[in-house]
This record gives C-alpha cells, structure tokens and sequence, in this order.
C-alpha cells in the first residue's frame, strides 16, 4: 500500500527487512535533495545571494519543522549533526563529562557504550549499567538502587533497542531520573519511525534522533536539547558559521544552535529529513503504526511456527524488529542463503556485544520492519527460512 | 603451474559447475560437513582467525618441510571455506605458502559468492597460513 511511495521497491525486487539498520526513503526525500543540488545549491548563513538566502531559509525551516515534529519548545533547541552516534559523543564530550557518573542500561549499542569508555569510565568507576532480565525488560528496581547511590549522575538508556525492538518506557525512566537529580539523555535511533515523541510530555533533557532510520537521508540526524541546558553545554567543535566575533586574541561565539553546527552542513540532507517528517505527517502515525503492528504481530505469529525458533523477548512493548536463532544453527549461516534468496536482513550482533554477552548468545537473525512491509514480504521471509533450514539441517 | 595454483584451478571448476546460486551453497554447506572435527583444545584464542564474521580456528602442523592444517568453524558454511581452504593450502612447502598472494580469493571467484565481510574471512584465513608459513 505504501511501497508505492518509496522508488526503491519499484527498482528492486529485494525483500527489505533491515529497516532497523536504514530505512527507505520515499519519493519526496529523494526529490528534495536533487532539487537542492540542481537549482540552488548554495551556502547557507554565510552569503545573501538569492540562492544562499533559499538554502538557508529551507535549512531553517527544517528546524521548525523537526522542532514542531518532537514537540520542541523552540528551534533553537534542534541542533543538527551527522546522526545519533555523533549527537551521543557531541553530548558526552560537551556536557556529560562533568558528571560524576553516567547510568546506562544492558541494552544499549555500542554508540552508548564506548563514548564513555573513551571517557575512561568502566563498570563500577564513573559507569553504571542498569541490568534487564530474561525478558529484556529494563530493571526499575536495580535503576532506583543505583540513582541511590549515585544521585545527580547522568543518564543515557534508549528508547527502542536496535537489536531486539525492545521499548523501554522512558517516561517512567527520566521521572525516576529526575527524583534523583539526575540529568537524562535518551537515544532515540529507532523512535521516529515507529512512534510519536512529545519531548515536552516526556519531560526529556536531551534526545538523540536519526534521520535516516526516520526515512531521511544518511549522514543527518539531531539532538534535542532542553532549554535549561543550551547555555551550560560547550561547543563540540568550533569554525565557520559559529563564531560572533574574532580576533586574534580572542573568539565569541553565536548563540545556540548555530555555535554547536560549525562547517558547512548537509544542507541537502537536512533539508531531505524534514520532507521525510513531512511525509510521516502526512501519513500518520495512526496509518503507520495500525500497519506496522499488524505485520509485525504476522511476522511474530508465522516465526513462532518455525520449529526450534529462540526468541528473546515478548511481543509486548516491542517494535519494529525482531530477534531470534534457531537451535543448533548459526545465524551467520542463515544470513547468507537469506541474501541469496533475496531477503534483505541482518544477523551477528548488531552493534550490541554486551547484551549478546549476558544473552550467552553470538548474535541473532534480526528482521526490522517500517510501515511499508506487508505481509506478503513476511511470507516471502517465512519461505526463505524454511528453504534454509532445511538446506542447513 | 605450482600445486597451489592447480588445486585453485580445480575448486573453481567445481564451483563453476553450479548455475544456481543456492546449489553451489548446497555444495559447500556439504564440504563443511565432511570437515573432520578440531578437537576443543585447539579452540583458544590465538588460534582464532581474525576478520571473520563467524568464529574459525586455524592450526598448523609442521612436517618435513611442509605444512599440515586443520580448522573449523561454528558455521555451517564458513565450514565449507574453511574446507576449501585447507584443501589448497595444506600438504604445501613453506616456501610456496610464503608466496601465497591474497588476489586467491578473487581467483576463486568466491567473490561473487560470498559478501565482502566474510570475503575478508577468507583473507584472513589465508592470513593466517601465511604467519604459521613464516613463524614455524
């Protein structure tokens, strides 16, 4: 029903189930950024030539849009970046290496992990890790031992796992937060495509976004930034387009968000991911998740009647992707013949080593779904599956 | 032609012989199987083959002058190239594995078979040969 929107799966005859890894991106997206290049491609903030004044009005407007999109109280709280693992190290570097001690949970990727690793924090000294049990549910009692014991630290979990498609409820995480004085970041890599984010309901002080797991471009993303914390955060790097005034003895800066964007930007990118916003608006979240859930609850249904099938997680309070192996067989090996048979999917850890650890597991087969899927692609899937198995049995 | 080259020669007509894709999968999934098994106290970590997308182990026996060796793999396929690879590269001289050149993979057109993160498996695979060829 929507397939028809996005070119790709006019050129292709893939059956695209890594929408976890990147999405698809729809007509308009694509459209935008050739018009971008091909009519008035310019810099933007700089000059004020009639094209640069386009660029730079269309750069802007895709803050108020992306602004209005999350709820944002003002624009000026959007900072652009190249995606979540750079608005993650932005934050950690600029602000969050003030804190004593940072609190993430064992479900994160490694763009959650290692930055504060390269902060020289381990387990137990400047890092503590929230547990989640069988069920990957994150662990609100070991949270409320640890915010005990380390008040006014500094929180980072995520929203959607990139691995499992498990949700955590961040809402009750940042208030539990909060009680204890702490400061919350929320990864939301995987949140867009799947769901609404309201950044004034969930009360969130910063929010990392993706725009090409949104069905933007890549290279594009954003953090949102709470407006009490715009001024104490230090610019991550510094050049063109942030500067006020300079000489040689001294520099002042622009106000937020300009002095966090220095160089010159993805303009085309930017102003892509806001057509993509567009687009969902467009849609709506209503239509996407009404489609989603019912091919996601068919994929569910058609796997568990795969025999030997591991899954790691519930249904409930998941989206979009699903992880799973199948006894005695490696997920690597299903990987392979799946791309011979066309599926598109991943299998290994999916950048998420220490939950593969606690799981005692290598990694798994992942199918990550959008809004676009059917279940016609999920039978598709369940065929290629059973043509694997039995080739690998 | 030296032996290497001619085992090369011989696994990529075996190989050619498949059209389907998923046949010539069939194929190595049943050379993996034939693989005889490593026992487990060669699988330790320094004989781990580094670049693989799925665990192989790597050993190397030295007689005369020449080299023996075994491996395996959690995976079924990897299994299958890592049988291939034993194929060529044991029962050689030091001296010709010294030689070996990494263009082997393209050679044995599994380039076309296989991605280009497990392609990097099977270079280091051949990687690893090259540093028993050296050191033993």
């Amino acid at each position: 029903m929507f397939k028809k929107d996005f070119p790709y799966f006019s050129n292709s005859d893939i059956v695209y189930l890594d929408n976890a890894a990147t999405t698809q991106k729809p007509k308009e997206v694509i459209t935008s950024q050739v018009e971008y290049y091909e009519n008035y491609c310019a810099n933007t903030h700089r000059s004020s030539f009639g094209d640069a004044n386009k660029a730079t009005l269309n750069y802007e407007n895709a803050r108020k849009i992306l602004q209005k999109f999350i709820n944002a109280s003002s624009k000026e709280q959007i900072i652009f970046t190249k995606g979540v693992t750079e608005s993650i190290n932005f934050i950690a570097s600029s602000f969050a290496k003030k804190f004593k001690t940072v609190i993430i949970s064992s479900l994160e990727h490694h763009s959650n992990i290692v930055p504060w690793h390269m902060q020289g924090r381990t387990l137990g000294e400047g890092l503590e890790v929230v547990s989640c049990n069988e069920n990957l549910d994150f662990d609100f009692k070991d949270f409320e031992n640890i915010l005990k014991q380390n008040p006014n630290s500094f929180v980072s979990v995520t929203h959607i796992s990139n691995a499992f498609g498990k949700i955590h409820d961040i809402k009750a995480i940042i208030k539990l937060a909060h009680k204890y004085d702490c400061v919350v970041m929320i990864d939301g890599a995987q949140s867009l495509a799947h769901m609404k984010v309201d950044m004034q309901e969930l009360d969130v002080d910063f929010f990392a976004i993706s725009a090409h797991k949104t069905f933007g471009p890549t290279g594009v993303g954003a953090i949102y930034i709470k407006e009490e914390y715009l001024k104490e955060v230090d610019v991550y790097q510094t050049g063109g387009a942030t500067i006020d005034q300079v000489d040689f003895s001294k520099s002042t800066m622009l106000d937020a968000p300009y002095k966090f964007e220095a160089g010159t930007q993805n303009i085309a990118g930017v102003i892509g991911f806001a057509k993509a916003l567009e687009y969902i608006n467009k849609v709506g979240y209503d239509a996407i998740m009404k489609q989603e859930h019912e091919v996601y609850e068919y994929l569910i249904n058609q796997l568990s009647k795969l025999p030997n099938i591991i899954f790691y997680n519930n249904l409930e309070d998941s989206i979009g992707s699903k992880s799973f192996n199948f006894k005695d067989i490696m997920h690597d090996d299903i990987g392979i013949l799946l791309d011979k048979m066309k599926i598109a999917l991943r299998v290994g850890h999916h950048c998420a080593q220490p939950i593969m650890k606690q799981l005692n597991i290598k990694g798994t087969i992942r199918v990550s779904i959008a809004f676009y899927n059917t279940k016609e692609d999920v039978d598709k899937l369940i065929e290629a599956l059973k043509k694997a198995l039995d080739m690998l049995s | 032609m030296n032996t290497i080259e001619k085992r090369v020669q011989d696994i990529k007509e075996d190989l050619e012989f498949f059209d389907d894709e998923l046949q010539k999968y069939e194929y190595i999934i049943d050379l993996g199987k034939k693989l005889p098994q490593l026992e487990e106290k060669y699988k330790v970590p320094e004989n781990i083959v580094h670049g693989c997308t799925s665990q192989v182990w790597l050993i190397a026996q030295k007689e005369d002058n020449k080299l023996y060796f075994k491996g395996t793999s959690d995976a079924v396929i990897v299994k299958g190239l890592v049988y291939i690879i034993l194929n060529i590269f044991s029962d050689s001289t030091i001296e010709e594995l010294k030689e070996v050149d990494m263009d082997i993979v393209y050679e044995l057109g599994l380039s076309e078979v296989i991605t280009p993160n497990r392609q990097s498996g099977v270079i280091g695979m051949i990687k690893k040969i090259k540093e028993y060829a050296l050191t033993l």
